[in-house]
């Protein structure tokens, strides 16, 4: 069981696309879809929404429901849905004020590694303002995103690390990153991106043989570094002489 | 004299009336600052509602009443409001829910529960260019009235009168909520459709509370 995704979209065709786009890189997520009216127009249907939230609910097991929107009445039209409902599903279902896109690709990826609907929902929050990867610059360089960093924030550490497997930085070392830079009490950063951030390092744009630097300012700055480091060197688990999970 | 479930019906027809008779002057409103469809949504949700009268009990409540117009605006209506009438007429009746008719006191209690509903769920505030333009000043007359001793009519029609000045009140006004803040500046000088909408609800209630009298 994983936790469930539910897109609420003005639109059929939008939330239907958006269905696919971040099933791409969610298998074994289930992922409903409730856009448009009832007869199929433009608008938010309160029925679709039940239909695909009850959906969603039973598809995840316990481990509970996020619901994306994209403007106004798909947001009101699932909060008036969910106060109809009592508390046991009110508790299991999170309704994200995300980018519907991004934050339904980046809640998928979050949802398939098995996390708890605490950590999708955190994940498909903070896909907001995490940098444009189209910034990225053609040279791989440029600005994944901002890391926040006090001057006097504590020790700091970096290391230069190389991309040693083949597909690079994709989502699923990306959100080993995230997961990994969780451990440590310190701001980290990857390349300038901010190593907490899916979407960040996503757009690094990192591939096979590119150089970066990790840096981390705080307590934990060194033990960060030599973890970060560590998981560049063994190729995020996907080089061909490791066990692959 | 108070207003029962006759005049909760009345009322939904008159909506409907009125509704059908503004559509395209609603859907032109919507058009020129937003995504063009509030007249069409409202009038669907009236005549759902209108269709939905012939079940209602003989011995209903007006919040009985009221409560269905919520349901099927809900269910209906596919654009803002949807959500937002029908948490207005559902907030509404639950403020009057056991009362069998309704003095000016009860009808300024329903009028604020509503519009709280509609601030609740929507979150706009005085000035940003929304219904709650027209409802703000109308709970706000109703609740004058109620306290000076007017009668349920009399508070409804304070109501309607408040309505009506608080949605050309918006014309000025730049969006700050829903599509037309999409708009900005360009919002300006555009009447909001929801605040007229709201002002055509309200006039129906006091035109079918003037009715109820008539017939009494």
């Amino acid at each position: 069981m994983t936790v469930a995704l539910v897109v609420v979209s003005h639109s059929a065709r939008l939330a239907e696309g958006v269905v696919e786009l971040a099933g791409q890189m969610a298998q074994g997520v289930p992922i409903e879809a409730a856009g448009g009216t009832d007869d199929g127009g433009i608008g938010t249907s309160y029925d679709r929404i039940e239909g695909a939230v009850q959906r969603a609910l039973e598809a995840a097991g316990g481990d509970g429901v996020i619901v994306l929107y994209d403007l106004g009445s798909a947001l009101m039209t699932t909060e008036t849905y969910l106060e109809f409902q009592d508390d046991e599903v009110r508790e299991r279902v999170r309704l994200v004020d995300a980018p519907l896109v991004e934050g339904a690709v980046a809640a998928g990826v979050e949802a398939a590694s098995g996390a708890s609907l605490d950590a999708v929902a955190g994940v498909a929050a903070s896909a907001w303002g995490r940098g444009d990867p189209s910034a990225v610059g053609d040279d791989g360089e440029g600005e994944g995103g901002e890391a926040a960093s006090a001057p006097d924030a504590g020790p700091v550490a970096s290391r230069e690390v190389e991309i040693v497997n083949e597909s690079g930085i994709h989502a699923r070392p990306a959100a080993t990153l995230v997961k990994l830079a969780a451990r440590f009490d310190a701001e980290i950063t990857i390349g300038g991106a901010n190593a907490s951030g899916l979407l960040g390092l996503l757009g690094l744009g990192l591939g096979l043989g590119d150089r970066t630097e990790v840096r981390a300012v705080g307590p934990d700055a060194d033990a960060a570094v030599e973890a970060v480091a560590d998981a560049f060197a063994e190729g995020f688990g996907e080089l061909p002489e490791h066990a692959t999970r | 004299m108070g207003l029962g479930r006759e005049w909760a019906i009345d009322w939904v027809r008159r909506s409907a009336a009125t509704l059908a008779e503004h559509r395209v002057e609603l859907i032109h409103l919507d058009r020129d600052i937003g995504d063009g469809d509030h007249g069409e949504n409202m009038d669907r949700g009236f005549q759902a509602a209108l269709g939905k009268l012939d079940g209602v009990a003989d011995d209903a409540s007006p919040a009985d009443v009221l409560k269905l117009v919520a349901t099927t605006l809900i269910s209906t209506v596919g654009g803002a409001a949807g959500p937002l009438y029908g948490t207005a007429y559902l907030k509404g009746s639950m403020a009057v829910k056991d009362a069998s008719s309704l003095d000016g006191g009860a009808v300024a209690s329903f009028l604020g529960a509503a519009c709280d509903g509609v601030v609740a769920r929507g979150k706009a505030e005085a000035g940003d260019k929304t219904m709650i333009d027209a409802w703000l000043p109308a709970v706000e007359a109703a609740r004058e009235a109620a306290s000076s001793g007017a009668d349920a009519s009399a508070v409804l029609t304070a109501a309607a009168d408040a309505a009506e000045r608080g949605a050309v009140a918006t014309e000025p006004l730049v969006a700050r909520k829903g599509r037309a803040s999409y708009l900005g500046e360009r919002s300006a000088g555009h009447r909001d459709p929801g605040a007229q909408s709201s002002a055509y609800l309200l006039r129906a209630a006091a035109e079918a509370a003037a009715g109820a009298g008539e017939a009494a």
